[in-house]
């Protein structure tokens, strides 16, 4: 019978133990978390301001571009909890969407040259 | 022994003969390399869709004016893509606060939690089924529409179909967990239909990470198509 409750009374105990053990770096108060949630509130009424104003040209760009950045990074900093991870994890994970960059690099070189070639043999220029 | 941080951690970690991923549950690593080739699908269409933009000679169409809605007799540009952006947003602050609940072994709270993200979810899926209903009936195509550059209708329909079809697989997939927590199959360590395996409240951080991407990717459809 003692040996039975004392049974019931570890189990649970030593469970809980394992998986706070686990879980642990991964344990903030929810009031990290609605700060977040106001900040990409204010983020997204931001870029959503930079439309509704209609500014244009290279200041709507760079607005639109801090603010999705700022809002990316809040979501994997935060909420992906990446902030708290080892830098191998984060480097894996990171870097290689960086080196799409590239990619974009090309495309914008490619796409210059289909217009370009779209205007001379077509004669619309844009 | 304590492990080196930085960057001396950096390199110990990936050096030494076992696992490079230290104190990360393999589920949770399997989920972010998933995440990752999906960037790369999701970078592919918005490159695509950057190609063509730069690369037609017809004057692309304004989507401030495409996606404005008539409300109360004023044309509101953008109003709901903004709607949108904010619904989603809350779907993942109740998410973030379901993983906090789920590591606090709160069952009650992590499924209403991801249950409050599911329905955002859902009503996300909807609006953007009204969306579509609305631009197909104005007349868009994926080969056409009767404002400008042909390109804007598959780009849309391509871009914003597959993030829709994504937030569509969370719904699905929050709602199974949720029901998981709710049962306790965690507490009790009930094991899986599908792969007979013990589970545990990490699986709730992983579809968190999923749902959080799904957010991720929006903030980017949302500048560079809807915003740019």
């Amino acid at each position: 019978m003692t040996q039975a409750t004392a049974h019931a009374t570890t189990a649970p105990t030593t469970t809980v133990q394992a998986t706070t053990a686990h879980a642990q770096g991964q344990q903030h108060p929810i009031k990290l978390y609605l700060v977040v949630w106001g900040w990409l509130f204010i983020l997204s009424t931001c870029s959503y301001l930079v439309d509704y104003f209609h500014l244009q040209g290279y200041l709507r760009w760079s607005l639109i571009l801090v603010f999705m950045i700022l809002k990316a990074g809040l979501i994997v900093a935060v909420f992906m909890h990446m902030a708290w991870e080892r830098l191998t994890l984060i480097y894996a994970i990171l870097l290689p969407p960086v080196l799409v960059l590239v990619f974009v690099a090309t495309m914008v070189y490619e796409s210059d040259y289909t217009l370009f070639t779209r205007a001379m043999f077509f004669g619309t220029g844009p | 022994m304590a492990r080196p941080t930085g960057w001396q951690g950096f390199a110990t970690d990936w050096a030494s003969d076992q696992r490079a991923f230290k104190d990360v549950p393999w589920g949770k690593v399997m989920m972010w390399i998933f995440l990752l080739s999906d960037t790369f699908i999701f970078g592919c269409f918005l490159l695509s869709y950057m190609t063509v933009r730069m690369s037609t000679t017809v004057p692309w169409p304004n989507p401030s004016e495409v996606f404005a809605l008539r409300i109360g007799g004023t044309e509101i540009p953008l109003i709901l893509i903004a709607i949108m952006t904010f619904v989603l947003i809350s779907s993942s602050g109740t998410m973030a606060m379901a993983v906090n609940y789920g590591y606090r072994r709160d069952r009650a709270k992590t499924a209403i939690l991801m249950l409050a993200t599911a329905a955002f979810g859902a009503t996300f899926v909807c609006m953007q089924a009204f969306e579509w209903t609305k631009l197909i009936r104005e007349g868009v195509r994926p080969w056409g529409n009767p404002w400008g550059a042909m390109q804007f209708g598959s780009s849309f329909f391509m871009i914003t179909g597959f993030h829709g079809t994504h937030v569509t697989i969370g719904v699905i997939f929050l709602i199974v967990i949720a029901r998981k927590v709710w049962r306790g199959d965690f507490d009790v360590e009930r094991r899986g239909f599908f792969t007979s395996r013990k589970g545990n409240y990490e699986i709730v951080e992983i579809t968190g990470l999923y749902w959080h991407f799904v957010d991720l990717v929006w903030v980017f459809i949302f500048a560079f198509f809807y915003l740019w």
